[in-house]
C-alpha cells in the first residue's frame, strides 16, 4: 500500500515536472519563435534599400521604409522630450518631498493613467494637438507617446529614488547642502543608472504603439517636412503594409516587424547592461 | 544652573582670576544647550537637556540604547529637522548666538556630522571630500584641491589614497570609508564635529586608528562622540555625560565619571550591572 502511494506520488511529480518544463521552453521559445518568423518572411525585403529609399508607389515592387524608420525616430524623440522630464520630476516629488496621503494618490491617479488604453490617449492628443491645427503631425504622435511614457516614468523614478539610502541624503544635508542639492548632487546620481534604464524601457515599451499613431502622426509616403507635417512611422507603415492586397508589401511589413522588434530588444538588452552594471556603491 | 563642569570649570580658572573672558585659555564653551525637549510624534525623547560643551575638548555621551544620546547629537545640527513630524523646545547656543533660528545650512556646514555607518557618495573619493567645499559655493580648482589633501591628511588617509584619487570611494575599505566621511566633514573646516557611534561597525585596528585621529582633531575642533563603547568614552573623552530614558543623567569629568559617579543609575551603568 505505502509503494502505491509513493509510486503514484512519484509519477505526479514527473508529470507536473515535465509539463512545468515544457510551458517554460514554451516561454523562450515564443520570442525566438517571433523573431526568426518575422525574420524568414521579411528577409527578401531586408535589404540595403529598406533602410534607405523611399516607399514606392503603389503597384511597383521593390522600395524602403527610410521615412518611416527616421519617423519613429522622431515621434520617439518627442515622446522622450515629453514624457521623462515631466514623469522624471514629478517621480522626484512624490519620492522626496509630497507627504504620504498625497502621494497615494498621485500614485494611484498614475497607475490608472497607466492603465488608458492607448487608443484613448490616441483621441485625446487628437483632440488636444491635430483638432486645433487641422492637421496630423509627428508633434501630435509624440504628444500621444510622450502622455504614454508619463506613467512609467513617474514610477521607475519614484521607486529608484526611494532605493537611494537615506544614508547618503543625511550625509549631503549634514554638509550645508540644501534638500534641493542634495537630492540633484547626491540622490539622483546615485540612482542614475536604474533611472536611465528605466527611462529605455519605458521608450522600448512605446516604440511599438500604433493605435495612438494613427489618428495622430497618421502617416506618409514621403519625408515628412519638419515636425508639424504628417509622418510616417513603423508600426503604422507595417499596419498599412499589412492590410495592402500585394504581396511585396506584405514582405515588406515583415521587415519592418523584423526591424522594430530587433531595435525594441537592442534598447531592453542596453538598459538591463545599465543596471547591472551601475555605479559601484549603488550594489550596496 | 552650576553643572558639574561649571565646577570643574571654576578650579581651574577662578572668575576672580582677572583674565579678560576672550583670553582665557580654554576650555571656553561651544554649545550651550538649556532644557532641551525633543519628540518625535507625540512620544518625547528628550526630557529637558541642560548642557555645555567644552571647546577643543572631546565630549562623549554614553547611554544604553534608546537613551536619546543619538537624538540629543542630531538635534546640536538640527539633522532631526529633515524628519517628518518631529519637535524641539529649549534652547542651543552656538558661540552664544541661537542655534534654531540660524539658517540651518549653515548650521551644517559649522557643525559637521559623521555617523554609524559610513555613507561615502557614490561619487570618486575626491569629489566625496570636495563636496561640502562645493555645496557651499566653492568653485576655485586650487582652493578645493589644497581642501582636499589637506582634509585627507588630517583624517590620516592621504598616504593611503594619494594615488587614487579619482577612484570611486566604493572601493575603499570599511575604516578607510569611515575615515573619508571624517574627511569629508573636516573639508569645510566645522567648529564642531558630531560622531555618532562612528567605529561601531569597525574592526578595533580601525577603531584605534579613529580615536587617534579624534585625539589630534580636537586641536582644530570640538568634537562630541556617542558611543556605545564605554572602554572608547574612557580612552577618549575629556568629559562624558551618561543618558537614561531621555534624560541627561551626569555630566561629568570623564575620570569622574567612571570612577567614582555621583549617581547610583550612573554608577550601575559603568560598571556593568545594567544596559
Amino acid at each position: 500500500m505505502m509503494m502505491e502511494i509513493s509510486r503514484g506520488r512519484r509519477i505526479v511529480n514527473v508529470v507536473m515536472l515535465s509539463l512545468s518544463g515544457v510551458c517554460t521552453l514554451l516561454v523562450v521559445g515564443v520570442l525566438f519563435f517571433i523573431l526568426g518568423y518575422l525574420f524568414l518572411h521579411g528577409i527578401k525585403s531586408l535589404n540595403w534599400a529598406f533602410f534607405t529609399q523611399l516607399p514606392k508607389p503603389s503597384g511597383e515592387i521593390g522600395g524602403g521604409m527610410a521615412n518611416a524608420i527616421v519617423g519613429s525616430g522622431k515621434v520617439l524623440l518627442l515622446a522622450t522630450l515629453i514624457g521623462v522630464p515631466v514623469g522624471f520630476l514629478a517621480g522626484v516629488f512624490l519620492a522626496e518631498y509630497s507627504g504620504k496621503t498625497f502621494a497615494f494618490m498621485v500614485r494611484y491617479t498614475v497607475d490608472l493613467l497607466n492603465g488608458v488604453p492607448s487608443i484613448v490617449v490616441g483621441i485625446v492628443a487628437y483632440a488636444l494637438v491635430v483638432r486645433p491645427m487641422k492637421h496630423f503631425s509627428a508633434l501630435a504622435g509624440g504628444v500621444a507617446l510622450g502622455i504614454m511614457m508619463i506613467p512609467i516614468a513617474v514610477r521607475t523614478t519614484e521607486e529608484f529614488l526611494r532605493a537611494v539610502p537615506n544614508s547618503l541624503r543625511e550625509g549631503a544635508m549634514a554638509l550645508g547642502a540644501t534638500k534641493a542639492k542634495t537630492i540633484f548632487t547626491v540622490v539622483v546620481p546615485a540612482a542614475i543608472s536604474g533611472l536611465a534604464s528605466g527611462m529605455m524601457l519605458n521608450l522600448a515599451r512605446v516604440a511599438g504603439e500604433t493605435a495612438p499613431l494613427l489618428f495622430t502622426a497618421l502617416g506618409n509616403m514621403f519625408w515628412s517636412r519638419g515636425w508639424l507635417q504628417p509622418i510616417a512611422t513603423l508600426p503604422v507603415m507595417i499596419y498599412n503594409y499589412a492590410i495592402a492586397p500585394e504581396e511585396d508589401l506584405h514582405q515588406q511589413a515583415w521587415a519592418a516587424g523584423f526591424v522594430l522588434l530587433t531595435l525594441v530588444l537592442v534598447i531592453n538588452i542596453t538598459a538591463r547592461m545599465i543596471i547591472a552594471r551601475g555605479p559601484a556603491s549603488s550594489r550596496r | 544652573m552650576s553643572s558639574p563642569q561649571q565646577q570643574v570649570l571654576r578650579e581651574i580658572i577662578p572668575p576672580s582670576s582677572g583674565i579678560p573672558e576672550a583670553n582665557r585659555l580654554s576650555p571656553a564653551y561651544k554649545l550651550n544647550a538649556k532644557d532641551i525637549d525633543f519628540y518625535y510624534g507625540s512620544f518625547q525623547a528628550l526630557h529637558g537637556i541642560s548642557i555645555d560643551i567644552a571647546a577643543n575638548k572631546i565630549t562623549a555621551f554614553i547611554g544604553p540604547s534608546g537613551c536619546g544620546k543619538s537624538t540629543f547629537l542630531r538635534t546640536m545640527n538640527r539633522m532631526n529637522e529633515a524628519l517628518r513630524n518631529t519637535r524641539v523646545k529649549g534652547h542651543l547656543r552656538l558661540d552664544g548666538q541661537d542655534l534654531l533660528s540660524m539658517d540651518v545650512t549653515d548650521v551644517r556646514r559649522r557643525i559637521g556630522m559623521v555617523f554609524q555607518k559610513s555613507n561615502p557618495f557614490p561619487k570618486t573619493i575626491f569629489d566625496n571630500v570636495a563636496y561640502g567645499l562645493r555645496v557651499n559655493g566653492i568653485r576655485k580648482k586650487a582652493i578645493i584641491e589644497e581642501a582636499v589633501q589637506r582634509s585627507l591628511t588630517h583624517a590620516a588617509l592621504w598616504s593611503e589614497v594619494k594615488d587614487n584619487l579619482h577612484k570611486p570611494a566604493s572601493a575603499l575599505s570599511g575604516g578607510q570609508q569611515q575615515r573619508l566621511c571624517i574627511a569629508r566633514a573636516l573639508a569645510v573646516e566645522p567648529e564642531v564635529l558630531l560622531l555618532d557611534e562612528p567605529c561601531s561597525a569597525l574592526d578595533p585596528i580601525a577603531t584605534l586608528k579613529i580615536e587617534e585621529l579624534l585625539f589630534q582633531l580636537k586641536e582644530m575642533t570640538t568634537i562630541v562622540i556617542v558611543t556605545h563603547n564605554m572602554q572608547q568614552a574612557a580612552r577618549l573623552a575629556d568629559y562624558t555625560g551618561f543618558f537614561l530614558l531621555g534624560r541627561l543623567i551626569e555630566f561629568d569629568d570623564t575620570r569622574k565619571i567612571f570612577q567614582n559617579p555621583s549617581k547610583k543609575e550612573t554608577e550601575d551603568y559603568v560598571t556593568g550591572r545594567f544596559g
